[in-house]
């Protein structure tokens, strides 16, 4: 049963049950019914399953559940809302996708880079999704799409 | 134990979980618990290795919460930094860039913005493995720690801290609370460098330097490299052939070279204790120029 935990999980308030070695992952993912955040290594090295913790990026494989208590969290599902968000546009029309399977953790990486930095250079960009590893598109058109997301210029970004 | 053979998706081992808020909790715990108890900063190191089951603590205790460790301080002589301190957070502190670029360099050269966002300073010198990128930039600063017990509290030099892999001085019942960092004199070089098989890896080797010149004769000369011994390490051999000469291209081969003969590097899966030595005579010898360099611009400009 665990101890109770409450946290804002993508704008809503939620609570859950969580024992002392759970991690936030695999509550988001089995707990939550969140899928779209991936466990890819479990060490810290794909960043498959990056969230935003408190506006920041943090791997989920790593966090305890008990440590985001009263927290607020961001997973990929929590980006688009009525409609996709103009970086998961550029993504498709880029065809950045292959798998998929690191395009969450990179799709919130790209989120929380174009916050910070409304133009990055192609270095920038580079070196922010440096703990992202991708196996199938070489990262060249994943790298287009987020210029191309940061040329747009927009405010919902 | 290989880590591709084991489950890393859970946690498979019991624990009770303790977040106090603060300082006194955290030590009167320790005072009580501290043999079966371990502190969790970042637990980018912590977790990975509870996944592996190198460590089954009894107790976790969360120090993320205690805001009075999370701090960038200027304090007279000395810069002090808060053991919870965010990674992030040392890479865009203004005065780390400016005064201690070699410790600025050592951040940037560590795991991903995920990593530094969740990893402490703190919790880098506590883990203390042998290739801890901000070892050697605070060896050769002359870094003080400051750990807290009941008991009170006590300095201990940097240099006095490392015991082994994963091994420190600190007691069970103590908790490292602040790093502090001398300042330099102002016409002081500095410098990091790393091998890695990529950036994103644990070091191969790294070296951090410290040089200052007087009347054209190195005054000031440390060197510390990690990753090339039980735990990272000055090499005083070193420093000695170099300290009171001219800083000449001869002079600094053999520093370099010495160096070099000082460290006891082993083979493991990320390199050869060969190509350890032979590498660390390279960063050593490029490290140096770097801190030379970085005194010239300053003079120039």
């Amino acid at each position: 049963m665990g101890k109770k935990i409450s946290f804002i999980l993508n704008g809503v308030k939620r609570e859950v049950y969580v024992e002392p070695n759970e991690l936030l992952l695999n509550v988001l993912r089995e707990k939550m019914g969140l899928t779209g955040t991936k466990y890819g290594c479990g060490i810290g090295e794909c960043g498959a399953c990056t969230v935003l913790l408190n506006g920041n990026p943090v791997l989920s494989c790593l966090t305890l559940a008990m440590d985001v208590d009263g927290k607020e969290l961001v997973t990929i599902e929590g980006l688009a809302q009525e409609e996709l968000q103009i970086i998961q546009r550029t993504f498709l029309e880029e065809g950045a996708v292959q798998c998929g399977f690191c395009t969450p953790g990179i799709i919130i990486m790209a989120k929380s880079l174009l916050k910070n930095k409304t133009n990055p250079t192609e270095e920038e960009i580079r070196e922010y999704l440096k703990g992202n590893l991708c196996r199938c598109t070489g990262y060249v058109n994943i790298v287009k799409s987020i210029k191309r997301a940061a040329g747009k210029a927009c405010k919902k970004c | 134990m290989d880590i591709n053979k084991i489950n890393t998706r859970i946690l498979p081992v019991k624990f009770q979980y303790l977040a106090p808020k603060t300082l006194e909790e955290v030590i009167s715990f320790l005072a009580e618990h501290g043999e079966e108890t371990k502190v969790l900063a970042g637990g980018t190191d912590l977790l990975v290795k509870m996944k592996q089951r190198l460590i089954e603590p009894t107790y976790i205790l969360n120090i993320k919460e205690i805001k009075e460790l999370s701090f960038i301080k200027s304090n007279g002589n000395s810069l002090n930094i808060g053991a919870t301190t965010k990674l992030n957070e040392l890479e865009n502190s203004r005065i780390i860039k400016e005064k201690f670029i070699a410790l600025h360099e050592a951040v940037k050269a560590m795991g991903s913005v995920q990593i530094r966002n969740m990893g402490t300073v703190g919790g880098n010198l506590c883990n203390a493995s042998p290739a801890a990128d901000l070892a050697p930039p605070l060896l050769v600063l002359n870094s003080k720690v400051k750990a807290v017990s009941t008991e009170g509290e006590r300095e201990i030099p940097l240099n006095k801290f490392f015991l082994g892999p994963g091994k420190t001085s600190l007691k069970p019942n103590e908790l490292l609370t602040e790093i502090q960092i001398p300042y330099l004199p102002e016409d002081t070089g500095t410098s990091f460098l790393k091998v890695a098989r990529t950036s994103m890896d644990l070091a191969k080797v790294n070296v951090a330097t410290v040089l200052k010149l007087k009347n054209g004769k190195v005054e000031n000369c440390r060197i510390a490299l990690g990753s090339v011994a039980p735990t990272p390490l000055r090499v005083c051999e070193a420093e000695k052939v170099l300290l009171n000469s001219e800083f000449t291209a001869e002079k600094v081969e053999e520093t370099a070279e010495k160096a070099s003969q000082e460290i006891k590097p082993i083979t493991d899966v990320r390199s050869t204790a060969e190509y350890r030595k032979e590498v660390s005579k390279i960063l050593v010898r490029r490290a140096l120029q770097k801190a030379y360099e970085r005194i010239k611009v300053r003079e120039c400009g």
